[in-house]
């Protein structure tokens, strides 16, 4: 029987694997859950996003190489961000079209390359987890997943079946929150009116809880709030919908005081 | 009145524009109101259009088509403007456009001029041309006059003005009019209509540019929504009319296409209140109108982004949705980004015109969300053309040596993992090291330009997942 469960690569995403690990474990459980065998290819680094923005082509290619070699082998790809599979899935055969041979084997990647709530929605739902977060929650839509992959409905319908959970969409749900990678730090001031913007509509919804699907995007507002001393939880997606949701999540700064 | 057009403003000055714009507080509301506004109305007609999506893609095919045969396009425009009566001028660049003008207006011994709206005018400066020739020139677009009272330019594509807050307008008003101050946008509609009246009336050449320029009978479109384009074409003696050889599209059929997404796309109208469409000059049968008629097709490097990968661009009908949906630009609004072109079709173009080199931040100061891209009437993909930009700013050695130098250590690391490991991990501890107890870090070498509004959530314990998840722990 085993053998016949899909085997899935976890892309985990160079935010998650630094900065908050449990969100890499949360996917695994989720993935497990919906019977996947996953497994965690360590030749992993990074998706190539901050040279491929920069506009370094070569180096970008050469780590969309890497990526390839170290996934080509399973079935699925799958990881927690939309912005980071949309490279692997849109951006690379783009990055290698010059390369008949890469090309090929950039567009044979892409075709299974997944964003973690997609594929849990589309094409394996997770059973027996049973999630409960008591709170209201809003949610925020990153763009690349947004208008790249076509993740929009996908994480608010998993988010429906969590116990205690209410949905609040917020006003201008699809206007960036600022970050777009080294954006925040080329641009700092701008983006910091981006970001409060976004802070603006999320505190207007009244929930105490920011979730979404991209780290970047929510150690941007997460840092935000805790800066305007909004005592707001944030969470990635997953750890929710896998009931690993402890404490204030990335929100860490008032730890103590909130648990 | 010779109020100047131009500003010090420029592409190259982008960072301090932006941060001047981030501190004024007028703007803010202006932009914040213009934006509401805009995204509201375009949502609304998009809305009651359930086959929007499939007539952008047709407007997308024309634009194409139109593209690939401008040539011949463009050559039957010509014969059909001079078979009527009319001239056509090729100005290769700015200076050729701008002499023409002035040629025109030499020949008729010409003092005063009003003009319509018009981007490409202000590409090839022809404001400050004409009044450099001793010409008084009144721009007739209700923002385009409020702009030239206050001697700046534009700072959108659809709605030069839109930087201005009632009061400000107001009081420019006051200043240069004579009048008290009014609360009332009618009141102060109306009074520039008052002063308008006069010099539409006095004018000896008005100036005009083109929506689309059809092919099949050398007619020029123009889109307005005060009518002033109207009375700038029929009431002097001389109709001139300024456009891009890009406008060229082949038919009228085509053109209406082309009408219902611009339209739609720029201020939620299904039309705008008035389509012009001029054919030469007056025929004896009209009995009154302009004696002359003459088109300046303004190359000015369009021929050559047609010749290149930047192709899509040219689609562009001017509509403004992009910088409408731009957070970047809703936050510093048009001015800072330099030149004529602002928002994201701005950050394409204005590299283009002007070199890459000029425009150095303009691809750059952009987070790549696609909103853009996904309400362009012609799909252009401005997301993909800019990343092509950054491409060619790398290739071309625009970006700084540090910079380079900084994606390429970063590239060799990423590419080993046996180096990325221990560097990870060894960013972890020190991240976490630097965060403490609280979780968070409020000062960071290297990270100014994050923790200077934020904080930086910071690792948690334990190390990271690869290093974790390879230590057999599971969740």
């Amino acid at each position: 029987m085993v053998s016949t469960k899909p085997q899935v690569g976890l892309f985990v995403t160079c935010l998650v694997d630094v900065i908050r690990p449990e969100v890499g474990f949360a996917t695994v459980q989720l993935l497990e859950a919906a019977g996947c065998r996953v497994e965690v290819p360590a030749h992993q680094t990074c998706c190539g996003q901050p040279a491929s923005s920069a506009g370094d082509r070569q180096q970008a290619a050469a780590v969309a190489r890497e990526v390839i070699r170290s996934f080509e082998s399973f079935d699925y790809v799958v990881g927690p961000s939309g912005s980071c599979l949309s490279i692997l899935a849109r951006h690379y055969p783009l990055l290698l079209s010059d390369d008949p041979e890469w090309w090929e084997r950039a567009r044979s990647l892409a075709r299974r390359t997944w964003e973690l709530t997609r594929f849990l929605d589309e094409v394996a739902p997770p059973e027996g987890l049973n999630p409960a977060y008591p709170g209201i929650a809003t949610y925020h839509d990153s763009c690349s997943g947004l208008r790249e992959l076509g993740i929009r409905e996908q994480p608010r319908r998993l988010l429906g079946q969590v116990q205690g959970l209410e949905l609040r969409d917020m006003e201008a749900r699809d206007v960036c929150c600022g970050f777009g990678g080294t954006f925040c730090v080329s641009y700092p001031e701008i983006s910091a009116r981006m970001v409060d913007d976004k802070v603006a509509s999320i505190l207007a919804t009244g929930a105490d809880t920011v979730l979404g699907g991209d780290l970047g995007c929510l150690m941007n507002i997460a840092g935000r709030l805790r800066r305007r001393g909004e005592p707001l939880r944030v969470f990635h997606v997953a750890e929710v919908l896998a009931g690993r949701a402890q404490g204030v999540g990335l929100a860490g700064a008032l730890e103590e005081t909130a648990v | 009145m010779t109020a100047p057009n131009a500003t010090a403003a420029h592409p190259r000055r982008f960072r301090l524009q932006a941060r001047e714009a981030l501190q004024d507080e007028h703007l803010r509301q202006a932009l914040d109101r213009a934006r509401d506004g805009f995204v509201a109305k375009r949502a609304h007609a998009v809305a009651g259009r359930p086959d929007f999506e499939a007539l952008t893609a047709a407007a997308a095919q024309i634009k194409d088509g139109a593209l690939e045969r401008m040539e011949d396009h463009l050559q039957r425009f010509e014969s059909h403007v001079t078979a009527r009566g009319g001239y056509v001028h090729h100005a290769v660049d700015a200076q050729a456009a701008r002499q023409a003008v002035l040629e025109i207006c030499r020949s008729r011994e010409a003092r005063r001029v009003t003009k319509g709206k018009s981007m490409v005018g202000e590409e090839v400066g022809l404001n400050q041309a004409l009044e450099g020739a001793g010409l008084e020139v009144t721009e007739t677009d209700l923002g385009e006059y409020i702009i030239q009272l206050a001697g700046e330019a534009p700072s959108h594509i659809i709605a030069p003005a839109v930087h201005k807050t009632r009061e400000q307008i107001s009081a420019l008003f006051a200043q240069h009019h004579g009048t008290p101050p009014r609360g009332e946008v009618a009141e102060l509609v109306n009074e520039a209509r008052s002063v308008l009246r006069e010099r539409y009336l006095q004018a000896d050449v008005g100036i005009t540019g083109a929506n689309f320029l059809v092919a099949e009978t050398g007619t020029t479109v123009l889109v307005t929504n005060e009518g002033n384009g109207d009375l700038t074409a029929s009431l002097p003696k001389v109709h001139v009319v300024i456009a891009g050889i890009d406008k060229v599209v082949p038919t009228f059929r085509e053109t209406c296409t082309l009408l219902r997404v611009l339209a739609r796309s720029a201020t939620g109208q299904e039309l705008t209140s008035y389509t012009s469409f001029f054919t030469g000059p007056a025929a004896e049968a009209d009995g009154e109108g302009p004696t002359e008629y003459h088109v300046i097709l303004v190359d000015n490097g369009r021929r050559a982004i047609r010749d290149s990968e930047f192709r899509p661009m040219l689609r562009c009908i001017r509509c403004g949705a992009c910088m409408n949906h731009c957070p970047v630009y809703a936050t510093v609004g048009g001015h800072a980004y330099g030149w004529v072109y602002p928002g994201p079709m701005g950050s394409v173009l204005t590299p283009l015109m002007l070199g890459l080199d000029q425009a150095p931040d303009l691809p750059r100061a952009c987070t790549l969300n696609g909103r853009c891209g996904s309400v362009c009437p012609v799909q252009i993909p401005l997301p993909d053309l800019l990343r092509r930009l950054r491409e060619r700013q790398y290739e071309g050695g625009v970006v700084s040596a540090r910079y380079r130098w900084g994606t390429r250590l970063w590239g060799a690391v990423a590419r080993r993992p046996w180096l990325y490991r221990p560097l990870s991990s060894l960013g972890a501890r020190l991240l976490g090291w630097a965060g403490g107890t609280r979780g968070r870090v409020r000062r960071l070498p290297g990270a100014g330009g994050w923790v200077a509004a934020r904080d930086l959530p910071t690792p948690t314990r334990g190390g990271t997942f690869i290093a974790r998840w390879q230590r057999g722990e599971r969740p």
